[in-house]
């Protein structure tokens, strides 16, 4: 026997989308053909999945390899300066270079093109985004944080904090502790 | 992947502020959309239409008729809805009170503003991107503070 079929692409690749996120617990709006909007941000591993599960059906998640070694290099940066005590003793160029198999010249200008900032404008960011969470915790002293985060010394460390928050580190903590008064009342 | 456009709302009563704010972001290399009001009422009922819609980051400045900056500063924080809008205070007064006053009661950026155009582009470049990395890196929004 031979039938004959009429395919509604459209609607087929509608429904596959709509029942592999759902599976995977994501809430999502189509843009347009070809575009999603998720409401959750994906981590790599999700991401990952995702591309996967969409692959079986020869759905292909478009400049996936890109976005995925860009959060990776997101995610190993903020490891890196999470455990911070224990730094490598390497320069984090090489170290991203040996941990995601690429050139640091090429993850460099990958992350350049696409997230309006440098690598090592990034790392700058993360390092201080540190010390604000531990300067909050008003447990340590300048001293100390600038010890723990492996500045030279605490000139260093007042002196980037001022370059990047445009505030001296005292102004922050000033500022952060009026802010929880404030809430508290 | 595209890079997202990003929304900026500008509140301003100075003509010739807001025509330099926009000609800035005209110059930057930068996917943006860039709109402005005149003062702190029309600002207030702009967000209230496009809560779908909400800027990504809110130029505020202090000096303006009717509601001035630091009313909807404080407008805004209080409010669920809006009050996770990165705010950049944009002002002539570079008081220390005033940028205290405001980071406390929980503005983000503070902006002096400059007087020549290049250093207004490089502020607002530093300024916009430093933002991005607050919304798309997962960092500690409570803790997004640039004084400039």
């Amino acid at each position: 026997m031979k039938l004959f079929l009429k395919f509604d692409l459209h609607k087929a690749c509608q429904l596959i989308l709509e029942e592999q996120l759902t599976k995977q617990g994501l809430t999502f709006k189509t843009l347009a053909f070809g575009e999603i909007q998720l409401k959750e941000q994906l981590n790599t591993t999700q991401l990952t999945t995702l591309s996967e599960s969409l692959g079986y059906y020869g759905i292909e998640v478009l400049e996936n390899q890109k976005s995925i070694l860009l959060q990776k290099i997101k995610e190993s940066v903020v490891e890196l300066i999470a455990h911070d005590d224990e730094m490598p003793n390497m320069k984090i160029s090489n170290f991203l270079a040996d941990k995601l198999g690429y050139s640091y010249g090429y993850l460099s200008n990958l992350f350049s093109e696409y997230t309006y900032t440098s690598i090592e404008n990034f790392i700058i960011l993360q390092r201080i985004e540190r010390a604000k969470q531990l300067i909050g915790t008003n447990e340590f002293t300048f001293t100390e944080i600038a010890w723990k985060l492996s500045y030279s010394s605490v000139a260093h460390f007042s002196t980037q904090f001022k370059n990047t928050t445009g505030l001296t580190p005292s102004a922050f903590q000033k500022i952060i502790n009026k802010r929880k008064e404030i809430s508290n009342k | 992947m595209q890079n997202e456009t990003i929304k900026i709302i500008l509140a301003d009563d100075d003509e010739d502020d807001r025509l330099f704010f926009i000609e800035a972001f005209e110059e930057l290399r930068m996917k943006t959309e860039v709109t402005t009001v005149n003062d702190g009422n029309a600002l207030m009922k702009k967000l209230d239409c496009s809560a779908e819609q909400l800027p990504h980051i809110l130029f505020l400045d202090l000096n303006m008729p009717f509601k001035n900056g630091m009313e909807c500063l404080k407008e805004i924080k209080n409010n669920p809805l809006l009050k996770n809008i990165a705010i950049a205070i944009y002002s002539t007064s570079s008081a220390d009170t005033d940028v205290e006053n405001t980071f406390v009661q929980g503005a983000n950026v503070y902006i002096k503003k400059p007087s020549d155009f290049d250093q207004l582009k490089k502020i607002l470049s530093v300024v916009v991107t430093t933002n991005w990395q607050y919304q798309t890196s997962g960092l500690d929004r409570s803790h997004f503070i640039l004084s400039l």
